[in-house]
């Protein structure tokens, strides 16, 4: 039978699902703000402009938050229904960081969310701005205490262990954990710049369209400027990132860097086939010592192999492969901020293969979001809590049909969203720079916007 | 003294579920109705759930939140007893929500196609509700009898929510639409009623100890206001829809709050059949509960933050008091 290993199963369905969720919160962390910052400008008297663009991005705000919402629900359940071992074990830490997100962030967000996209006429303006600002700070909120938890289960501190079951001993080390800072830093970060490649990328696709709908215009600067910022920061906390890991969890780093034997003046891989049967990488090309460099910032530091971590380490091409393309792709969007931020910074019009180039880029925040999920969770197995309980030990006793059917249901839905949440997604956008419903006659003939 | 703090967040969670089967209720019951009205009233209905179903289904996650974090023994095992139906209702959920937003913002035949969604998820939902409610009461047994009164008490839940949904859109709409919900609140009553007798019915058959709890002497006669009281509100439900029909009266609010209440006693009357059970006659509350320090965090957090989410959600409601409109996006 196909559906031989229930685990294997159950994690690619929560694998799936996870996948899935994150696109969208990726978006709309940093996307609220960015709507806080439109509210602002529109208070202070800004252009029809900010009035177009901010009516064009709360409208993909809302679907994206609605695609995240429901995917998270989703995950809420999963928990149990995939892992009842983990509640069980690592109940008492996960269950209250879970909650406090609840408590302190998802009643918020939904709650204002509602008042924020249709209670314009219904409020003052003060409320209404105030009511975009809980929002963001919902989102944000949400974000603080899921990572929290999730560091947690890559750095756990802070238990003791009672009878197999974890029991906390001090909640500011459990979230404060040694890699917290650094992946929250390093996922909100990449959620602004998911958002600047969103943003400019669409407005690159109006501009293209229309190349003098001002909306387009300036907001395909507001992404370029975010981006331009943003984009070296993250390489410098994505390398902090990188050192903590290697403290903490050095198999994961052994597995990224394909490291099979411990040694000296390891070379940078840029291109192998890790080959686990043999333990080895085929058709390596690499750059001298330049691993050892940035690990240890020695030429010829120790960097620990696979071997010493033998039967407790992931598994090595998936790990290998995913780092390198959130890598590569972080690269290309590094080069394309700078270079488009050089454009615009000359007063130049940007040319015709610079905005194709920006709607390719649309969406390379989601591949380089999930590749970097990918490395930093498939580098957690064979754990689920690293050191303590391992992803085997939590699995559910459902059978591998069920979780084999639900899979295929759950791809089927999440493809159709995917595919719909992109072609609407342009189709708002050409439609506004076809001049759909500018401001200017948006109060003769409103939409209707349910939802 | 020592705080009994599983049964503080048994109690949490009973109000948890309880908040969202009426929140949640009456936006899924709406949903429920959709393709009943005519397709110009259809903006109209959704639109008066628009503002608030995110936040009404924010108190499921908050449900299994408790369950999860407060009883996390119980949790792995009702979740992965009731499998095929979570996944039901979850899939119904995602298309339910999604389509809020792509029924509007989509266009020509897939807008038609969104629209059909929502139904198909709010119905979805409603039935894989009542479905997990079934196993939960019957202690998820399997079998052919058992299915189908998973799906009896499915559809009596799709019923009770399509009272609710039809009673909020007589608050909420005017004219024809309104007595169009008129009409669909009374049918949608039938179908409550078989619901709350069927589960009233079977469920002291699933359990000699929950057969006990309500046929023994003097107890019953304490517990007899109950099923009184139930009786009571459909009667008055069906009494105040019929005064608004024939324009005796224009007070539209007694049908939905009496049939908020017919959920609150059908709510109590189940609380009690299982506590202090959350596995039927397998695991009490105390047994499944979390550590006492883990549970003393929360419900620290909760006491401060949950009268301030009480708080907003009125302020939310009151956002958008009176007759709905078609929304639009303020900019």
């Amino acid at each position: 039978m196909m559906f031989a290993d229930p685990v294997l199963l159950a994690r690619a369905q929560f694998g799936l699902n996870i996948a899935f969720h994150i696109l969208f919160p990726s978006i709309t962390i940093a996307l609220a703000w960015v709507l806080v910052y439109l509210r602002i400008r529109i208070a202070r008297g800004a252009g029809a402009w900010a009035t177009d663009a901010y009516r064009l991005w709360v409208k993909v705000f809302a679907l994206s938050f609605a695609l995240g919402v429901v995917s998270g629900i989703t995950m809420s359940f999963q928990f149990g229904t995939n892992w009842p071992g983990f509640m069980e074990r690592a109940g008492n830490i996960a269950g209250p960081l879970l909650g406090y997100e609840v408590l302190t962030a998802f009643f918020l967000e939904a709650t204002f969310l509602g008042v924020m996209l249709f209670g314009r006429d219904r409020v003052p303006g003060w409320l209404h701005t105030l009511s975009a600002v809980l929002v963001a700070v919902g989102t944000s909120a949400s974000a603080f205490w899921i990572l929290a938890l999730n560091s947690w289960m890559q750095t756990p501190q802070g238990f003791e262990i009672i009878d197999g079951r974890l029991h906390a001993t001090d909640w500011f080390a459990i979230i404060f954990n040694p890699s917290f800072p650094y992946r929250l830093a390093h996922m909100m970060i990449a959620s602004g710049l998911t958002a600047a490649f969103l943003i400019a990328g669409i407005s690159a696709l109006q501009m293209l369209r229309k190349r003098a709908f001002e909306p387009a215009r300036r907001m395909f600067g507001t992404g370029i400027a975010i981006a331009a910022v943003l984009a070296p920061i993250q390489v410098l906390v994505g390398d902090l990132h990188g050192l903590n890991t290697l403290e903490h969890q050095p198999a994961k780093i052994a597995a990224i860097e394909g490291v099979w034997e411990t040694g000296r003046g390891v070379p940078l891989l840029l291109f192998a086939w890790p080959n686990e049967a043999e333990k080895r990488n085929d058709f390596a090309i690499g750059i001298p010592k330049a691993a050892s460099l940035i690990l240890t910032h020695d030429a010829d530091g120790e960097i620990r192999g696979l071997n010493e971590f033998e039967g407790k380490h992931p598994p090595v091409a998936p790990v290998f492969w995913s780092f390198r393309i959130m890598v590569g792709v972080g690269m290309l969007m590094l080069a394309f901020a700078w270079v488009g931020a050089f454009i615009l910074l000359r007063r130049r019009e940007p040319p015709r293969l610079l905005l194709y180039g920006f709607s390719g880029m649309a969406f390379s925040g989601w591949v380089a979001v999930l590749a970097g999920w990918l490395t930093t969770e498939i580098g957690r197995q064979p754990y689920v809590v690293y050191g303590v309980i391992t992803t085997a030990e939590t699995a559910s006793s459902v059978p591998g049909a069920y979780i084999a059917l639900t899979l295929v249901g759950y791809a089927l839905v999440y493809t159709l969203l995917m595919i719909s949440y992109m072609v609407v997604i342009t189709q708002l956008a050409l439609k506004e720079a076809d001049g759909g419903a500018p401001a200017s006659r948006a109060s003769a003939a409103p939409q209707p916007a349910a939802g | 003294m020592q705080l009994d703090l599983p049964l503080i967040f048994a109690v949490l969670m009973g109000l948890a579920i309880l908040a969202y089967v009426i929140l949640d209720g009456f936006d899924l019951g709406v949903g429920i109705l959709l393709p009943l009205a005519k397709r110009e009233d259809q903006d109209l209905m959704v639109a008066s759930i628009g503002p608030f179903w995110d936040a009404n289904e924010t108190w499921l996650v908050l449900g299994v939140g408790i369950l999860l974090v407060a009883f996390p023994l119980a949790h792995g095992i009702v979740l992965s007893s009731l499998y095929l139906e979570v996944a039901l209702m979850l899939i119904a959920l995602i298309l339910r929500g999604v389509a809020f937003e792509f029924r509007v913002k989509a266009s020509g035949w897939h807008q038609v196609m969104w629209n059909r969604l929502f139904f198909v998820g709010s119905l979805g939902a409603a039935i894989a509700q009542g479905m997990m409610l079934a196993g939960v009461i019957t202690g998820f047994r399997g079998g052919a009898v058992f299915l189908a009164f998973e799906l009896l008490v499915g559809i009596g839940l799709a019923g009770g929510y399509a009272l609710l949904g039809s009673t909020w859109l007589v608050i909420k709409t005017e004219g024809e639409l309104q007595r169009r919900s008129l009409r669909w609140a009374t049918l949608s009553m039938v179908l409550t009623v078989a619901g709350v007798a069927a589960i009233s019915l079977a469920t002291p058959f699933a359990s000699e100890r929950i057969l006990d709890k309500w046929f023994s002497w003097p107890l019953m006669l304490w517990l007899a206001p109950l099923p009184l009281l139930t009786a009571a509100a459909f009667i008055g439900i069906f009494a105040s829809l019929r005064r608004l029909r024939l324009g005796h009266s224009r007070r539209e609010w007694p049908p939905f709050v009496l049939s908020v209440w017919v959920f609150v006693f059908a709510f109590a009357g189940l609380a009690y059949s299982l506590f202090p059970y959350l596995v039927v006659d397998r695991m009490t509350i105390w047994e499944a509960a979390a550590a006492r320090e883990s549970l003393m965090v929360v419900f620290v957090g909760t006491c401060i933050v949950l009268p301030m989410i009480v708080g907003y959600t009125v302020f939310s409601y009151r956002v958008f008091w009176g007759k709905a409109r078609t929304l639009t996006y303020g900019a």
